[in-house]
């Protein structure tokens, strides 16, 4: 009886034993190779080509945003934000419309000035051209580039002197069209919203604050008043910050860019001297009729209720 | 000259005479279990959404009445219909009113122009998520213009605010203009098919989808029914 409960046991243990060596094989070796489309790039007179960012890639680009582009680099896992998915095309700073590509100025740009607040380095290292074959290799990985052209970049009016005027009327702009709701009152990233946000792929994202950072400070897509005035006209695809361009004249725009730089509490601007010079108060918005005939509204409360 | 003319005849004819002997398809979804309580939606962050609703408004994401009736199930003809790709005319909307997304699905054809509108006090953005088509990201501040859009790409997109994280909603873009939502206790009604064989989806947010093939043979009338299980949790 024994000895045939112990062939029993030994009967089980072979049978899992062959189980175990029947399930599938963990895929070791090589990875199916990248097919480099030949796609190109262009920024001004220098035309960047897929192929000979192939190595740059690899070596600079992957460990983040992965061989396939698709985000799934062996660092990946530790970063917040999460590096940009390549196969979807959703780009955050472009100078063209939501839900457009961006232009290839747009991709050489972003890989020059890094992604503040991300783990995007400042890739001044690289000379233009291979910036440029980067911009052309990124492109690979998703159709659309195949089907689609970049959109046409918006059109950006000269920027109006900096008033005290513009910045009252900035902020009953800022007031009226909610951008506190995310970004709180005074541009800390701690409105009411703030806390339930995700991007995209539903990580949890949290608002730009303008307070933070000293003289350095930068955006997320630019340093410069047109780069301000592009991030909230184009919007800033695959988060929850969307685009305004449909909403917000051209002058209008401008005078919220010279409000939204006086939240950058710490850092020197003409928008920082010109309220410095009002005794820092920026007096309530008066509305002088048109064109701005919705702007009496501004200052209500943030209930927004009638 | 004349035996064009003719064939023209013929040809309207045999177009109306089709038209003429099109059958329906109607019927009732229900569930069977018991369905997750649906969550209350705090919305005293946003006083101008949260007065319009004399009681507080729950999540919608399983919408029930009597007699175990689903609502918001897309049903739709999946495979069999003649017509696909005539895009519909009409204009659909997709209002943002009192926090909330009215409809909370709404189907429509590839390339079909739908209208988003802003009815409340308050900013919105709407975010529509797809995979397959294009993502864009809009803000629509109180008394602006409606947002049109359309889709060229057959899929399920969610729908969503970030202002307000409460509100959800869905696109459903699909290849066929025989659809229907699930509405006043789970009916629906598929008109206007020519004699042929269907294949008929009913699609719910939570419950996923379900098929039932069918054959009109003339001017008649098909009941197809569909029965979900409801998720506890």
């Amino acid at each position: 009886m024994r000895f045939s409960s112990a062939i029993l046991v030994i009967a089980i243990l072979g049978l899992l034993t062959a189980l175990a060596f029947a399930q599938d094989e963990p895929v070791v070796g090589p990875k199916p190779p990248v097919v480099v489309k030949p796609m190109e790039s262009h920024i001004g007179n220098i035309t960047g080509h897929a192929v000979d960012a192939k190595s740059d890639y690899r070596r600079y680009c992957a460990g983040c945003h992965g061989d396939y582009g698709d985000a799934n680099g062996e660092n990946a896992v530790w970063l917040d934000p999460k590096p940009r998915d390549f196969t979807i095309a959703t780009f955050k700073c472009r100078s063209t419309l939501t839900g457009t590509l961006p232009t290839d100025q747009d991709l050489f740009d972003t890989i020059g000035r890094g992604l503040t607040n991300s783990n995007m380095p400042i890739w001044n290292t690289f000379t233009k051209q291979q910036r440029a074959d980067l911009v052309a290799y990124i492109k690979i990985f998703s159709p659309r580039w195949d089907k689609e052209k970049a959109g046409t970049p918006i059109s950006i009016p000269a920027e109006p002197p900096v008033t005290i005027e513009s910045i009252s009327h900035g902020q009953a702009l800022f007031a009226k069209l909610e951008c506190w709701k995310c970004h709180g009152t005074h541009g800390e990233g701690d409105g009411p919203s703030a806390s339930t946000l995700t991007d995209s792929k539903d990580n949890p994202i949290r608002p730009y604050n303008f307070a933070l950072g000293g003289n350095d400070s930068r955006f997320k897509c630019g340093s410069t008043n047109q780069d301000i005035y592009k991030i909230f006209m184009t919007g800033v695809d695959g988060t929850p910050m969307p685009s305004f361009a449909d909403v917000i004249q051209p002058n209008d725009a401008w005078d919220l860019v010279h409000f939204l730089r006086t939240l950058q509490v710490h850092r020197h601007s003409k928008e920082n001297e010109v309220l410095m010079g009002a005794h820092g108060v920026i007096p309530p918005y008066q509305d002088k009729g048109a064109p701005h005939a919705a702007a009496p509204a501004d200052n209500k409360a943030p209930d927004g209720g009638q | 000259m004349r035996r064009k003319k003719t064939l023209l005849a013929l040809l309207t004819m045999l177009a109306c005479s089709s038209l003429m002997f099109a059958g329906t398809v109607s019927g009732k979804v229900t569930y069977t279990g018991t369905p997750v309580r649906q969550k209350p939606i705090d919305m005293s962050k946003e006083p101008s959404c949260a007065k319009q609703h004399a009681t507080p408004i729950t999540t919608e994401t399983v919408v029930t009445g009597p007699n175990n009736a689903l609502d918001n199930v897309v049903v739709y003809i999946s495979s069999g219909a003649p017509d696909d790709g005539q895009v519909p005319s009409q204009t659909i909307t997709y209002t943002q009113k009192g926090c909330q997304y009215i409809p909370h699905v709404l189907p429509m054809h590839v390339d079909q122009e739908f209208e988003i509108l802003n009815d409340d006090q308050t900013s919105h953005n709407i975010h529509p998520q797809p995979k397959i088509n294009v993502e864009w990201n809009k803000s629509q501040p109180p008394g602006t213009p409606p947002i049109k859009e359309k889709y060229d790409k057959p899929e399920f997109i969610p729908v969503k605010c970030n202002i307000h994280p409460w509100m959800h909603g869905w696109f459903v873009v699909l290849k066929t203009s025989h659809f229907d939502v699930s509405k006043d206790g789970g009916d629906f009604k598929l008109p206007d098919l020519p004699p042929g064989k269907y294949t008929v989806t009913a699609w719910h947010e939570d419950y996923g989808t379900q098929t039932a093939d069918v054959t009109i043979t003339g001017s008649e009338t098909k009941d197809v029914n569909f029965t979900f299980k409801a998720k506890a949790y």
